[in-house]
């Protein structure tokens, strides 16, 4: 087209582009990128060869301790210690134990389960793990069905696979659960309740029935003002005093319910504040169109409330997963408590043991909350109605 | 391990607790078909988990004993993990049997309590570790003078600490953590010269030393720690099923009766052993106590003679290597004593 517009005797006029200049350097190759990123003035600059030489420091003995001069194998202590210590090791060895882990791997998932009963155990895992995925993944069919096996079915399910005493199955009593298999019942249990009841107790806060907002202000303030070790504590120690003789509740039922209880009073908080979120034209144009309370608040403002808060949200369940080492008040060992209890084996006392044993506890539970925290933001994402900057 | 506020507690829940165990706890035991036996949530060589995921420990073997005694079977026990908050709590409000946890015996434990120990089944003491290559010479904790100190707040230890510098005239400064870990921490990396606690947790602590060969445990014993079983009141069959239990141990270590030749040793023609071990004509020590004749034989074929469960799990034959000492027999220089079975 330009070619037929253009005038022939305009001889000094280009008739082609002119071939494209590469970027200018300070921008976008390598050495610009440093400079403008890392080196653009010179506190920047000295912060990063600081910052570098610390790397420098400190990665190449991390990575020594935890790989590289690790000891993967072995049945007993001797693995672990130096000959001074009374062990194998050269002198001046240090690495991470990961023999005492593998060799405890077992109490650390399992704690004190009886051994040939916990295939129990992994069962009602593969089926948590079966039901809770298809339920995470939005495109899976099936979301009614699926949540009524998940909050319904499954903890039935788990109640007389885990405890027993039924079907010939042998009875496995609370006491001797332990490990992350109760990190998970805990979380599980907590997350389940503390969403619902939490959304329960936010409206009952927000309600114009006095009755009901003085109930739920109550309960929110009053769970929320004692710290969980005091819930905890006050649950098994104190409760069965003022109970009668023949009714003993189990301890571990009485964690249960006080980590329920106390996650649902923050979630109510974290729920409340998306629901004030809402402008009043949401409400108005619900009852506009003659919604009931009820209506309300399922079709037009919790979905809404609810995807605000979602960090909130995630950040409260976060909270619950690692609060639920907390159980070692009432002798109950989740997973730390089990790796941390098992430092008492002569067997295996050395002075890598401990950190050895906290690390992988440590890791164990970042991937879990991490795993949290992506999906939150996966879910974020793919909610998003215009609120992202 | 034994503060103040602890035994308070203790008291303050039996205050409150109403017991629920019937008299006859042996009856009991026989119907559950189970021993339920409080130990240590976690001590090395007391009581701690093995690889396996099973209790066990030198606590832990006096529960198999009892349980052997009466069921001829030591795993059937049941064990529950106690702090040294709840042990007292469980015991007097009948969620267990008996306590083997690594107690103090006190005559307020005797009295307030209401609890009856059983015997003396390891002489612990406060005792200093202290860091041999550092402090050179050193061989007496008279000697310690000006020296700093790694303690675990709010123990008796700490306590007992200050009492023993004081009535010597001597100087320190103390360097107190909340847990013991850093107790342990603190002490490894040189920021105190001595470490104080009962002298059965020094050796556990040395071994997670850097160097454990530069430490050395000095012999000083500064308080009295008589550890024991213990039951409640009010149940004297019970108590002495528990208290022989313990003496039979010892007997048959004086007696020389082992695990491996308890069989054999049925056949001896010494009148004590064949007494011991039911095996006298008319015997009936053992029905008397309400068990069967051969329950001595069915301890020692569980758990071995007293020397042997020391020895395994605390002694030469496991990582701590605790000496016997005071805990040797009383024939051999140490306190250990048990009335004749006869």
């Amino acid at each position: 087209m330009g070619a037929v517009m253009q005038p022939p005797d305009l001889a000094y006029v280009r008739t082609d582009l002119a071939a494209p200049l590469p970027p200018p350097t300070g921008q976008n190759s390598v050495l610009g990128w440093l400079r403008t990123n890392l080196f653009a003035t010179l506190p920047d600059a000295v912060l990063t060869v600081l910052g570098l030489l610390i790397l420098w420091f400190a990665i190449p003995p991390l990575i020594s301790w935890l790989f590289l001069d690790a000891q993967w194998t072995g049945t007993d202590r001797t693995f672990c210690a130096t000959v001074a210590q009374g062990g194998m090791q050269p002198e001046g060895w240090s690495g991470a134990c990961w023999a005492f882990v593998s060799a405890k791997f077992q109490q650390f998932l399992f704690n004190v389960y009886p051994a040939g009963e916990r295939w129990r155990v992994i069962l009602c895992g593969i089926m948590f793990a079966a039901l809770l995925v298809p339920f995470l993944v939005p495109r899976a069919p099936f979301k009614k069905l699926n949540a009524i096996l998940l909050f319904l079915v499954l903890p039935v399910v788990s109640y007389f696979l885990l405890l027993g005493g039924h079907f010939g199955l042998r009875y496995v009593p609370t006491r001797d659960w332990g490990g992350f298999m109760v990190t998970i019942i805990l979380s599980y249990v907590g997350i389940a309740v503390s969403l619902p009841l939490g959304v329960i107790l936010a409206l009952g806060r927000r309600s114009r029935l006095p009755v009901i907002k003085l109930l739920s202000v109550i309960f929110i303030e009053a769970v929320r003002g004692v710290p969980l070790i005091t819930v905890l504590f006050m649950a098994t120690k104190m409760l069965p005093l003022f109970m009668p003789d023949n009714m003993k509740i189990d301890d571990f039922l009485c964690v249960l319910i006080g980590v329920a209880l106390f996650a649902s009073a923050y979630m109510a908080e974290v729920i409340r504040g998306g629901l004030q979120a809402i402008p009043r034209g949401q409400y108005e144009g619900a009852d506009s169109l003659g919604l009931g309370y009820w209506q309300k608040m399922r079709l037009i403002i919790l979905p809404q409330a609810l995807t605000l808060v979602i960090p909130g949200i995630v950040n409260t369940f976060i909270g619950l997963f690692k609060d639920t080492s907390l159980v070692y008040i009432v002798n109950m060992f989740d997973l730390l408590g089990a790796v941390r209890r098992n430092f008492n084996d002569a067997n295996w006392i050395t002075p890598q043991t401990p950190l050895s044993g906290l690390i992988f506890a440590g890791f164990v539970f970042w991937c879990f909350c991490f795993g949290m925290s992506r999906y939150s933001s996966y879910m974020e994402r793919r909610l998003d109605t215009g609120h992202r900057k | 391990m034994k503060t103040t506020v602890k035994v308070m507690l203790g008291a303050a829940a039996l205050g409150l607790a109403v017991p629920t165990a019937s008299a006859a706890t042996l009856d009991d035991v026989k119907a559950k078909g189970v021993l339920r036996c409080a130990v240590n949530t976690g001590l090395a060589g007391f009581a701690a988990p093995n690889d396996k995921g099973e209790f066990a420990g030198f606590d832990v073997d006096y529960c198999k004993a009892v349980a052997a005694a009466i069921f001829n079977d030591p795993s059937k026990v049941e064990y529950t993990p106690t702090t040294a908050k709840d042990r007292f709590e469980v015991l007097a409000n009948g969620t267990v049997d008996m306590v083997a946890r690594n107690t103090t015996w006190t005559l307020s434990r005797d009295t307030t309590l209401g609890f009856n120990f059983a015997g003396i089944n390891y002489y612990d003491g406060q005792g200093f570790m202290i860091n041999a290559k550092k402090l050179q010479g050193i061989n007496s904790a008279l000697q310690l003078s000006g020296a700093s100190v790694c303690v675990q707040t709010g123990t008796t230890t700490e306590l007992n600490l200050a009492d023993y510098f004081k009535s010597n005239n001597l100087d320190y400064s103390p360097v107190v953590f909340e847990k013991i870990e850093e107790v342990n921490a603190a002490y490894d990396s040189g920021r105190c010269d001595v470490y104080t606690t009962d002298q059965s947790g020094l050796y556990s602590i040395r071994l997670g030393l850097t160097a454990p060969d530069d430490h050395v445990v000095l012999p000083e014993i500064i308080s009295k720690e008589p550890l024991g079983p213990l039951v409640r009141h009010g149940d004297d069959q019970w108590f002495d099923i528990v208290k022989w239990t313990h003496n039979a141990l010892i007997i048959a270590e004086e007696f020389g009766i082992t695990q491996a030749n308890v069989e054999e040793m049925k056949n001896s023609d010494n009148p004590e052993i064949k007494r011991v071990l039911g095996m006298e004509e008319n015997s009936k020590f053992g029905t008397d106590l309400g068990l069967g004749e051969d329950w001595v034989v069915n301890i020692i074929k569980a758990v071995g003679n007293y020397g042997e469960i020391f020895e395994r799990n605390i002694g030469s034959g496991s990582p701590l290597k605790i000496a016997r000492g005071v805990n040797g027999l009383w024939t051999k220089g140490g306190l250990q004593y048990a009335p004749p079975i006869r």
